[in-house]
């Protein structure tokens, strides 16, 4: 199966990136590991932690950078690609505990023509 | 978790402050007070918790296991939270609680026990912990809420709550209770 793991939504903390990761590479013959690019967060720091994540899990995976809206870039892609189901890390709370679903989440969910996974 | 969150510019209040008392519309006597920190109200909580309707869950919480029950607890608990507990005698019917969110303002959650809901506890738990939580300084109160949730939603407009942010899954809502320093 051809899977497409999306990391770097604004809320997504090194864990939640980690454990999104090796969800994906759990199920997936060949991953893709999109990297996305909030105007909060610097691509390059987070291109070092996919990159040290994959070597401490010896996965092996492709990147790819998301330039443009992230939840439409994974999309696009997905589909411009062929892939079968689309990654998120879907456990981010509030300081009560409450799940909360960003906008990128969101916009895969309604939009994605392949099966999403959020991992939690 | 948003810093550049929106407060409304009018201040809402003031409030009740706890302890309340009051007879509910199903004529049970409830007092409303600051949890003491106590081991016997930590138990009456964690057991109105493990006994609660899992339909009435809200974006997660409260998780529906004893032990994450107890994480859970242990998190919003803390000493710098503020927390009330609305009592039936020694059970606990309901819970309201603030929680700081790291930039000065505080998140709101309110859970109240199936057989007492529609009984007004709700009511008092949300008006009394925002007049606790002016009292104690705090200025801004922000919740989420599930958009299809309008009994809530509409109870949070009563006190005063504005939606603020309407774009994403859930509503998010916020009231001011103090001018900002």
């Amino acid at each position: 199966m051809k899977v497409l793991v999306g990391v770097g939504s604004p809320n997504d903390s090194p864990a939640a990136i980690e454990q999104a990761i090796r969800r994906a590479a759990m199920v997936a013959d060949e991953l893709t590991v999109a990297i996305l690019s909030p105007e909060t967060a610097t691509g390059k720091s987070l291109d070092a932690t996919v990159a040290a994540i994959l070597d401490e899990q010896e996965i092996t995976a492709s990147t790819h950078h998301i330039e443009e809206q992230p939840g439409s870039g994974l999309v696009d892609l997905a589909e411009a690609e062929g892939f079968d189901e689309i990654v998120l890390a879907g456990g981010q709370t509030s300081p009560m505990g409450k799940i909360r679903i960003d906008n990128t989440v969101e916009f895969v969910l309604l939009n994605a023509h392949t099966t999403v996974t959020l991992v939690r | 978790m948003n810093s550049d969150r929106r407060y409304p510019e009018t201040v809402s209040g003031p409030f009740e402050k706890p302890t309340v008392r009051f007879t509910d519309r199903e004529d049970r006597e409830i007092e409303i007070r600051p949890y003491d920190g106590s081991e016997s109200e930590y138990e009456a909580l964690a057991e109105m918790y493990v006994e609660f309707d899992p339909s009435d869950r809200a974006q997660g919480i409260p998780p529906g296991q004893e032990s994450r029950v107890r994480t859970w607890l242990d998190g919003i608990l803390a000493d710098d939270c503020h927390n009330l507990i609305a009592w039936d005698g020694d059970t606990a019917a309901g819970h309201s609680t603030l929680v700081p969110d790291g930039d000065d303002d505080y998140e709101l959650a309110i859970f109240v026990l199936q057989d007492y809901q529609e009984a007004g506890i709700g009511t008092h738990l949300i008006e009394s912990l925002l007049g606790y939580g002016h009292s104690e300084g705090i200025n801004c109160v922000w919740l989420t809420v599930e958009r299809w949730n309008h009994a809530a939603v509409s109870l949070y407009e009563k006190v005063g709550f504005e939606t603020t942010g309407a774009e994403s899954f859930e509503l998010e809502m916020a009231i001011r209770l103090g001018e900002d320093e």
